[in-house]
């Protein structure tokens, strides 16, 4: 049992995260430039175009709404889970993880609807309809920013992490909304084309599912990265953190 | 687990399902109004006002629509396989607008089975396909439109 849980104690050390996260970077950069290329190549040039979205090439603009519609969904869910770590076994790295993600995932909800608004505009004849799907993903954006707010509006770190996880948890009851809308109600965003059967045609398969994973692997890269950042910010008086910075800087002199 | 820990954890779940609980009970008192729109039986039997801008919803029925010479203007029936309503709009109607295809419109009723719109939108359904499986669909006369379930 003691063993099982050596990963999770592991990771709520800041150096420990800190040299596993710069181990697991490169790599996790590499595959996203590579399954974003060719997902983009998919989506823009080599797939064909949808039968009845009349303006043609409308179509393309799926590849990029529906993987960050699903991250602006799945980085909620990771950040309440974060929240609830963080304030059950008092991890101060689970609050620097929820607090890595709002950024990304407020990007995510933005292009989600950004995207959906200028597909919308020809397909539908409307920018913005307040039907429940368009408004609860509207709720998710203004979920996210008022976390960043709520956070940054602190000047105790502890008191910050504390107040805002429970925004982040209290929050997540809006997912299950948003996924669920288009089948509770009459909405006029259609219904699930990704799980049913048949709905998609395999031509469109192939790039939104490569475009899928590079999104979900661009994700996570951000989150990281914005993650180093914020454990270096948290423990800036560490002793390993000063002979990080002071080794980094000695090798930009040698330079 | 340690005890404090455990109790916290079940306070922030049971928080978590008592606020589920009450925001579900919202959800569901206001679902009547959660993008709600009539279809033509529903303004048939009298069941939509008349002087107020609401939406009404169907198919759009086969061989129906009717466009100006001159101008956008355009007419077009409503039907939701039961009761029909004559829809009249003037503007740019959205790309998948088509017989068959399902509509959204919105305006105000001049009697019964008329109705003035202002706005018109189309709905998309989940299906996504090729221009060529759309054809060979046609040709072999499956019928391309779901049969509107959404509605």
């Amino acid at each position: 049992m003691a063993k099982a849980w050596r990963w999770f104690h592991q990771l709520g050390s800041p150096k420990y995260l800190f040299q596993k996260t710069g181990q697991w970077l490169p790599w996790i950069w590499g595959a996203t430039l590579i399954l974003l290329a060719v997902g983009l190549y998919y989506s823009l040039w080599a797939s064909p175009l949808e039968a009845r979205q009349g303006q043609g090439h409308t179509v393309r603009i799926m590849y990029i709404h529906v993987p960050a519609a699903a991250l602006s969904m799945v980085g909620y869910i990771a950040m309440a889970i974060a929240a609830i770590v963080g304030l059950v076994w008092k991890m101060k790295m689970a609050f620097a993880v929820v607090r890595s993600i709002a950024p990304a995932g407020a990007a995510m909800t933005f292009l989600a609807l950004f995207t959906g608004s200028v597909w919308g505009k020809p397909t539908w004849g409307t920018w913005w309809e307040w039907d429940a799907r368009m408004t609860s993903e509207l709720l998710l954006l203004f979920l996210y920013l008022g976390f960043i707010a709520l956070h940054a509006s602190f000047s105790d770190r502890s008191k910050a992490d504390k107040a805002s996880a429970i925004l982040a948890i209290v929050g997540v009851i809006n997912i299950p909304i948003i996924y669920f809308s288009v089948k509770w109600w009459n909405t006029l965003h259609q219904g699930y084309s990704v799980t049913q059967k048949g709905a998609l045609a395999p031509e469109f398969q192939v790039p939104l599912f490569t475009m899928l994973a590079g999104m979900y692997l661009l994700f996570a890269a951000l989150v990281i990265m914005r993650l180093r950042a914020e454990i270096i910010l948290r423990n800036q008086k560490s002793r390993w953190v000063m002979e990080w910075a002071t080794a980094d800087a000695k090798k930009v002199t040698h330079d | 687990m340690k005890t404090h820990r455990r109790n916290k954890l079940i306070a922030i779940i049971g928080g978590l399902v008592l606020i589920s609980g009450a925001v579900a009970l919202i959800l569901y008192a206001l679902s009547s109004n959660i993008n709600h729109f009539y279809p033509p039986t529903e303004v048939s039997q009298g069941k939509a006002p008349m002087d107020r801008t609401i939406r009404v919803g169907g198919l759009v029925a086969y061989n129906s629509v009717k466009r100006a010479d001159d101008g956008l203007e355009v007419a077009f029936t409503v039907t939701d396989n039961q009761n029909t309503l004559e829809v009249r709009y003037e503007g740019i109607l959205p790309d998948l607008f088509k017989e068959g295809q399902g509509v959204i419109a919105e305006g105000k009723l001049v009697s019964k089975t008329e109705f003035k719109a202002t706005k018109v939108l189309a709905k998309h359904d989940e299906k996504y396909m090729p221009p060529e499986v759309e054809q060979s669909l046609e040709k072999y006369g499956h019928p391309v439109q779901s049969k509107s379930t959404e509605y």
